[in-house]
């Protein structure tokens, strides 16, 4: 049996500071004071990789990045999801995929961010679009290309538009996104 | 399900930051005035509570688990009872009702309601990210994940659908701003115009910076007892303000996490299901409805908050209001958004579906005897944001929804001038008001209501 040494090892770095202003002598004048002293703030880094699955869902982007869209049906109702849904909501069944890529599908609702989440702050100004697919009983939220970010108006509600795929596919819902449906081909 | 009162409440200075406390202490700053203010010292209020309820919403802000029971540690309550509520924005409205199950079911007589936030301790972006973390990380995160982009992509529906305008909604903001130009306990005492609204920063087109609401640091403490809690606070020596409050009705609902995924009912399930009382016993209303769902309109959307129409409903109920615009004197409703308080006006039913916007420049939820440099058509009805809402006073997340618990508190006991230092936000003797806490784009919404007991 070896005894730990009796002293921890000293480094240099991190968030080492030297010389923190305190009173010399602890007496109870300067411990009196000692509640006017200003707060001591440090740094904690904070980073994580995670193992995220999609699960049942996962279909659905491998066919995002085959350029496909999938939705989930239910297959007594037929009411659809375009985001996937492994059960429907009203019946609890579980649902069947569909192929929806060449639905006609147009604006519902949108923003330019001309701000963002920290992660997302390079990508500014951007827009974002719920949009509604013929014969689908939700939205897709998705980025919409190929507009002014400067001339956002009502009017682009409604706006008929069409997926385009990203070339290399990072199995994200962002492999899709949208364009207006009068875009020239990529 | 027996009485609860609320008896007693408190808040912190909320601010951008607080470096200058952890976050038990700024809670203790909340808890500390609420025990004061029914003339009891700490030891004597620990021996009379039984338990408690704490909230906060992020771990991620925090970063730290289980930063509750160290709150509780803090307040000297171990080993009394103790749970943690989370539901996003709605955590204190979800902590202020779990309180009153506690009372109401008859497992405590006295339980103080406790929630802080601490959003300082990382970059305004990186905290804007925590709270978009909020949303599906599998479909809607990813996409640009940002909740200010959210609520922006549901009023541009709402202005599609019923017409609703941008200065309509800087109304709200410059009510609430102005409002709380007189509560020293708001983080924003500006006065601002409707040009100086639409003059900030964008945002989220149409959203400017004046249309949404800041983070926070700050806590909120509220102290709730039944009958028998109130004869033992008295027989330790409080001084229990009269008129008593009563909370007479909680209600709450839920919706889809992706707002995408929000049903699009037809007008009959509409009116079946979602209507509230007074909408279905006036046939001129129901014209008016199946009109709109004529044009196309379809419930909820991403334009209405169904989470929000049925926590109303709920608590209505249960309080026996069925015209709340009459029946309420004052609202303090979740404003993270100038564009969520038109919603909630809606979804409240102090209007109908399509009449938010001009009811928010009506004048209606604005409060009297305050200029706003505005030209408002109609005289104040039932203020809305009497305090400044979230807008102005700030969002400490897990405090929030309990902050409008003792904001109608002092409402309803008259004692805005002795807790603001300021008469102007005392309403003349209130007699009812509602609290409305949201979470999400509207996936848990409470509705509680508070009532002033008749004076003998």
């Amino acid at each position: 049996m070896t005894a730990l040494p009796d002293q921890r090892p000293e480094s240099l770095g991190g968030y080492v500071v030297h010389g923190v202003p305190f009173p010399l002598e602890t007496d109870p004048e300067a411990l009196a004071f000692l509640k006017r002293m200003a707060p001591l703030q440090i740094e904690q880094p904070y980073q994580i990789t995670y193992l995220h699955s999609y699960g049942q869902d996962s279909p659905w982007f491998a066919a995002v990045s085959n350029r496909r869209l999938l939705a989930n049906r239910d297959p007594s109702s037929g009411y659809t999801y375009a985001n996937p849904r492994g059960h429907d909501m009203f019946s609890g069944a579980e649902t069947e995929w569909i192929d929806i890529t060449d639905r006609k599908a147009s604006v519902h609702a949108f923003t330019v961010c001309h701000f963002g989440s920290e992660e997302f702050l390079p990508e500014c100004p951007f827009v974002l679009a719920l949009i509604e697919y013929e014969g689908v009983n939700t939205l897709f939220l998705t980025r919409l290309m190929g507009l002014d970010p400067q001339a956002a108006a009502l009017d682009w509600i409604g706006m008929r538009v069409r997926p385009r795929f990203l070339r290399n596919s990072k199995l994200k819902p962002t492999d899709v996104y949208f364009v207006p449906a009068d875009s020239p081909e990529a | 399900m027996r009485p609860v009162y609320v008896v007693s409440g408190g808040v912190s200075k909320f601010a951008k930051a607080r470096p200058d406390r952890t976050f038990q202490a700024i809670v203790k700053e909340a808890y500390d005035y609420a025990i004061q203010d029914i003339g009891l010292d700490f030891p004597t209020f620990t021996r009379a509570v039984d338990g408690s309820v704490a909230s906060y919403f992020s771990d991620h802000f925090a970063r730290q688990l289980m930063a509750a029971i160290m709150a509780q540690d803090y307040l000297g309550l171990c080993p009394k009872p103790s749970h943690r509520v989370e539901g996003g924005g709605a955590t204190g409205g979800l902590c202020l009702q779990e309180a009153w199950k506690s009372i109401a079911s008859g497992h405590m007589d006295v339980c103080v309601a406790y929630g802080f936030e601490t959003m300082s301790h990382v970059e305004t972006w990186k905290g804007n990210e925590f709270i978009a973390l909020a949303s599906d990380v599998s479909w809607d995160y990813p996409v640009g994940g940002f909740y200010s982009g959210y609520y922006a992509m549901m009023v541009t529906r709402h202005m599609k659908e019923y017409g609703t305008t941008v200065e309509q909604m800087a109304h709200v903001s410059v009510k609430n701003h102005i409002n709380a130009y007189h509560n020293p306990y708001a983080q924003k005492r500006n006065r601002y115009s409707i040009a100086d609204v639409r003059a900030a920063p964008m945002v989220a087109w149409p959203l400017t910076r004046l249309d949404i609401c800041v983070m926070s640091d700050g806590a909120a403490a509220t102290i709730l007892a039944s009958d028998d809690g109130l004869r033992r606070l008295q027989a330790a020596g409080a001084s229990l303000p009269q008129p008593l409050v009563k909370l007479t009705g909680i209600g709450r609902g839920t919706d889809a996490m992706r707002m995408a995924d929000r049903p699009h009912f037809d007008f009959e399930t509409f009116m079946a299901e979602y209507a509230t009382e007074q909408e279905r016993g006036s046939d001129e209303t129901r014209r008016y409805y199946q009109k709109l769902w004529d044009h196309g309109t379809r419930y909820p959307g991403v334009h209405s908050f169904r989470a929000g129409r049925t926590a109303g409903n709920m608590a209505y109920k249960h309080a026996g209001i069925t015209d709340p615009l009459k029946e309420l004197d004052f609202v303090e409703l979740h404003d993270a958004y100038t564009s969520s308080e038109i919603q909630t006006y809606e979804d409240l039913g102090l209007c109908r579906y399509g009449e938010g916007g001009p009811f928010a420049a009506s004048g209606k939820a604005f409060m009297p005897g305050i200029d706003y440099g505005l030209k408002l058509p109609d005289k104040p009805v039932c203020p809305v944001n009497p305090s400044g809402g979230l807008i102005a006073c700030g969002h400490p997340v897990g405090a929030t929804g309990l902050m409008q618990g003792v904001f109608a508190l002092w409402q309803l006991q008259g004692t805005v001038g002795k807790h603001f230092g300021d008469e102007t936000l005392q309403l003349k003797q209130p007699r009812r008001g509602a609290i409305h806490s949201h979470a999400g784009t509207g996936t848990y919404v409470t509705v509680s209501i508070l009532e002033r007991e008749a004076q003998p």
